[in-house]
């Protein structure tokens, strides 16, 4: 399976605890270049430790994470993009100067700051970007004046900037107002319509997960003990093929929510718990 | 409403902020006022039209021994110690703080080291610089950095700690060298707080650039000061502390001034005294 072509991810009986406390045991995945998968699971069920171990913020305690059939690098690098809940985007620049950077950085080694002809070229690079993501009038306005929308819409744009294979996404928009969430729906999805990069993303939004994922992945405690419930950690519980007009789905939203206690009735009442 | 939510108008709070400094005028006044009256020549609470008279005399009429005007050059000389000291704290508080703060191997090998330094009762150093350095500028100049460098760079270095991993990993995953992070994501985002631990700075500062004048100098404000006192000379001493806390605050005034103008995106949120 590993050496497959198109396998982008194999993750390879991994295991993380902090202080002899598991949190993640067991876990094996392999995923398809160009997937969109949405991870859910209980809150400390370890999905964000998952996340951040496929961007190498955190290192698994056993186990292999392969991306393209080589071991990932043990930090994080620019094959793989990330957007954060929050402090995503920089607060010391402004939209432009957030977007342009990733730029900047690379073509200028040592001030790492374009100047003159040079910084209004990669200006005017962005133009489109910024009315593609409707922050063309926020141009040069800092992150702490922009709404949380218009900020995580910027990070999201500035995680894309290196054209990174894999899209990481920690609860992008588990702060955000649910008709806001809609519209970052359709922006994700027509990025990744576009580029078609591999995209994994947390979130305690049941339904979101159903809505934008190809495939749900489920983190749970399968073994417990009722004397000591932190004795085994979560793995992959369910592994969902999602949105493809062949697979009958045969699990819900609700299904799910109610096998990993997660609140998943309604829209309304979901939003009210998030 | 309850006062709580009562908010002065900007000139009643311009009044209200001037009321305490007049009422202590007019105190003094009246005090002194009272200790003239049963002997005119009081010298522990000159009136102030003498103060106002002394002070002339130090700005504008040359000494005549020297020929300087005694008050401008006291100020520039102890503006130079303090500015000298400063600027080489502040020096070292950016590469160290940020060496510290930045780089894990770096912290575990200063971090206790500087806690335990920081420790030290700065003026005990006194007559080791004194020994080493002599009576002379150096002396003065690196009672200051000592006294003041190391809480700088704690603090410094604690801002850098402060700021939040994500920007670190998000730089990282922009393809930024550890180098391209301290130009444009670290120095920046500390820049502010740097501004700020300066400003905290300066009250020791000013301690200990005092003391050190009174010790052992032959100009600046702390020696004036110290060298009148023999003269029970009030009507000098009273305006030379106006004259440092004006310029004390002048300075913290310009440094948040400083601060506002060249971070605005560090004070859009609340405002701090």
């Amino acid at each position: 399976m590993t050496g497959s072509p198109d396998i982008k991810l194999s993750v390879r009986g991994l295991e993380k605890s902090y202080d002899r406390t598991p949190i993640l045991e067991r876990v094996e995945l392999d995923v398809e270049s160009g997937s969109f998968c949405t991870i859910v699971g209980a809150s400390g069920c370890g999905k964000s430790t998952f996340l951040r171990m496929l961007l190498s913020q955190e290192l698994p305690t056993r186990g292999e994470i392969l991306l393209d059939g080589h071991a990932l690098p043990d930090e994080p690098t620019p094959d793989r993009g990330i957007v954060f809940q929050k402090y995503s985007v920089f607060s010391h620049l402004t939209v432009s100067e957030n977007l342009i950077l990733a730029s900047e950085l690379e073509r200028a080694p040592f001030a790492g700051r374009l100047f003159g002809v040079k910084r209004r070229q990669a200006r005017e690079e962005i133009s489109e970007l910024l009315q593609r993501i409707g922050l063309s009038a926020a141009a040069d306005k800092y992150p702490a004046q922009l709404s949380g929308g218009m900020q995580q819409r910027l990070a999201i744009a500035q995680a894309l900037a290196k054209k990174p294979s894999i899209l990481l996404l920690d609860e992008p928009f588990g702060a955000l107002d649910p008709g806001i969430r809609l519209d970052m729906h359709e922006l994700l999805l027509g990025l990744w319509n576009e580029l078609g990069m591999t995209i994994f993303m947390v979130t305690h939004d049941i339904h979101e997960a159903f809505k934008l994922g190809t495939r749900l992945l489920v983190f749970d405690k399968i073994r417990h003990d009722p004397q000591v419930p932190e004795a085994y950690g979560a793995t992959i519980t369910y592994d969902l093929p999602l949105a493809t007009p062949l697979t009958e789905l045969t699990q819900g939203p609700e299904q799910i929510a109610s096998a990993i206690g997660l609140p998943g009735q309604s829209d309304k009442t979901n939003t009210m718990t998030s | 409403m309850r006062i709580i939510n009562r908010k002065p108008s900007r000139l009643t709070a311009l009044a209200l902020g001037l009321l305490p400094f007049v009422a202590t005028i007019i105190g003094y006044a009246i005090a002194s006022h009272y200790r003239r009256l049963d002997n005119p020549a009081d010298k522990l609470l000159p009136s102030l039209e003498s103060i106002g008279q002394a002070f002339w005399r130090m700005a504008a009429i040359p000494d005549r021994r020297s020929g300087d005007l005694l008050l401008w050059v006291d100020t520039f000389d102890s503006l130079w110690r303090l500015g000298t000291g400063m600027a080489v704290s502040t020096l070292l508080a950016l590469s160290l703080g940020i060496a510290i703060g930045f780089i894990p191997h770096v912290r575990s090998a200063l971090a206790p080291y500087l806690a335990t330094f920081s420790l030290i009762p700065p003026i005990t150093i006194l007559p080791i610089l004194f020994i080493t350095f002599g009576l002379g500028e150096m002396a003065k100049i690196a009672l200051i950095v000592i006294g003041t460098a190391p809480v700088m760079i704690r603090s410094t270095a604690q801002a850098v700690l402060d700021i939040p991993r994500e920007m670190i990993i998000k730089a990282e995953t922009l393809g930024a060298s550890v180098w391209q992070m301290t130009v444009r994501l670290v120095i920046p985002q500390v820049l502010p707080k740097m501004i700020t631990a300066l400003r905290m700075g300066l009250v020791p500062a000013w301690i200990f650039l005092i003391s050190a004048e009174a010790i052992a100098s032959t100009t600046g404000l702390g020696y004036r000061i110290f060298l009148v006192r023999r003269y029970l000379a009030m009507d000098v001493i009273l305006p030379y502390v106006v004259w440092i806390t004006l310029l004390a605050f002048l300075l913290d005034r310009a440094l948040l001034l400083l601060s506002r103008r060249s971070f605005q995106w560090h004070h859009l949120g609340s405002d701090a005294l």
